[in-house]
């Protein structure tokens, strides 16, 4: 049976200010979503409430047809954050604390860990500081330590903003190779032309609303909403 | 220089009763201190900034007050008094493990909550429970939690009023560093008081500056035999 994800009537404010706004949204199987706005959209308010890490004040999120509060979502989804955030230890440290909490074996981290650093192309970097690797070294270290994971539901806020080209690319591989098939994946992202590569379906936020939700193609080539036009064309205020 | 090269029993035996009490208080002080520090550091509630400000300013309490107020709790008609703990180095301890309680707690919640908000937010999405979160913030600043105990072991290390009104300077029961500095001082033999002031301030130097060295070599990655490296850093 395919994961359904069901977000109804969501909303979110901070103090005056309504970051989300009705909410209404289903991803059905595993799929990978991308998440586009302007700076302040609400994407990563959204990701947060999805990750568990925020509550939300209206609305419920299902999965498979079951109503699921912050802990429970926390479980089954794991967020990587815009600003990487490493733990003060080493890589394998940083790796293996999630799998610990899931009560894996010392031999089995171990094995799981050199195998994942190998795909993001970071091979033995085990021992390695891990605030003393490079942004785009950090990037991937996250990106391995969610992957270990296999979380139902992977989001990730902006995961290549800021990186060079060749780290981007790696970043990519990783997110296309490992999460084909695989869950589901939502990716808040800036760059139009990854969303095309990477997405099954696209989403335009647009204060706090969805404005609209389609295939690449169809969101890009012939956008419904004029909010959508503006964006792509690079002409939307905010 | 005699004095402190010289094997007299009495200079080490008052050198070991200082680690003692001063040891053995702050010890004490960290099983409530530690606690108190985590629920104030990590958590929010109404009266939070109150019970901060109050642990904050007991920092500077002076020794001699408490150490008076221990003296009325502790004597023979005090509420403690069947304790038999005045002119002992343990009351001596439990009065500096009081003495250094508003350092460790103010210095540790300091560090606690000025821990990156993200890291909390990495733990709960890596899957730890509130519990473990809290473990992790901790895990993150316990070097920081380290120096917090290591001042509070100099506060207590460096402590006259305690000692003595507690303590009652006893020679070769309750006589401290501190006792013997202020009782050679007031017999007029500065010189006698000076060797115990040196051997004080050589113990203190030593322990922040071993601390300090253990710390720097946690962040080089270094083992202790490479530790010259910190001063060679070219070389290997």
């Amino acid at each position: 049976m395919e994961a359904r994800l069901q977000l109804k009537n969501v909303e979110k404010s901070y103090g005056s200010v309504k970051a989300l706004k009705d909410i209404n949204l289903e991803i059905v199987g595993a799929k990978t979503i991308a998440l586009l706005g302007t700076n302040g959209a609400g994407k990563t308010t959204l990701l947060r409430i999805i990750a568990g890490l925020e509550e939300r004040d209206k609305g419920s999120i299902l999965l498979d047809g079951k109503d699921t509060n912050g802990k429970e979502l926390r479980q089954i989804a794991t967020l990587v954050f815009q600003k990487t955030v490493m733990f003060n230890r080493s890589v394998y440290s940083n790796l293996a604390y999630g799998l610990k909490i899931r009560g894996k074996k010392d031999s089995e981290i171990k094995e799981e860990i050199a195998q994942e650093l190998h795909t993001v192309g970071l091979r033995n970097f085990e021992k390695r500081k891990a605030r003393k690797t490079s942004g785009g070294e950090q990037q991937r270290i996250a990106l391995a330590r969610a992957f270990l994971l296999n979380p139902q539901i992977l989001l990730l806020d902006e995961p290549t903003a800021n990186l060079d080209p060749y780290s981007a690319t790696i970043i990519e591989r990783a997110i296309t190779n490992r999460t084909k098939g695989k869950g589901i994946v939502i990716l808040a992202t800036h760059n139009l032309s990854q969303a095309k590569r990477l997405a099954d379906d696209v989403v335009h936020i647009y204060e706090g609303k969805i404005v609209e939700i389609a295939g690449p193609e169809e969101f890009f080539n012939n956008p419904r909403s004029e909010m959508t036009r503006k964006f792509i064309n690079g002409e939307l205020d905010y | 220089m005699e004095l402190i090269f010289s094997g007299n029993s009495e200079v080490y035996a008052t050198v070991y009763r200082s680690l003692y009490v001063t040891g053995l208080g702050t010890l004490l002080s960290c099983l409530w201190s530690i606690p108190i520090a985590t629920v104030l550091g990590l958590h929010s509630f109404r009266s939070k900034w109150l019970i901060k400000g109050i642990f904050t300013s007991l920092i500077g309490v002076p020794t001699v007050a408490l150490g008076l107020l221990l003296y009325l709790f502790m004597s023979h008609k005090g509420e403690f008094g069947f304790l038999h703990l005045l002119y002992t180095l343990n009351g001596i301890a439990i009065g500096q493990s009081i003495l250094v309680t508003p350092l460790i707690v103010s210095f540790t919640a300091s560090a606690l909550g000025a821990a990156d908000v993200q890291l909390k937010d990495l733990a709960k999405t890596l899957g730890a429970s509130s519990f473990r979160t809290n473990l992790a913030i901790m895990r993150e600043t316990v070097w920081s939690m380290v120096l917090a105990v290591s001042a509070a072991f100099n506060r207590g290390f460096g402590e006259l009023g305690v000692a003595m009104i507690v303590g009652g300077n006893l020679f070769q029961e309750t006589r401290v560093l501190t006792t013997s500095i202020a009782l050679e001082t007031n017999l007029g033999n500065f010189d006698v008081a000076m060797a115990y002031a040196i051997i004080l301030m050589a113990v203190v130097l030593t322990i922040t500056l071993a601390i300090n060295l253990v710390e720097k070599l946690r962040q080089e990655n270094l083992p202790w035999k490479k530790m010259w490296v910190l001063w060679h850093p070219g070389g290997d």
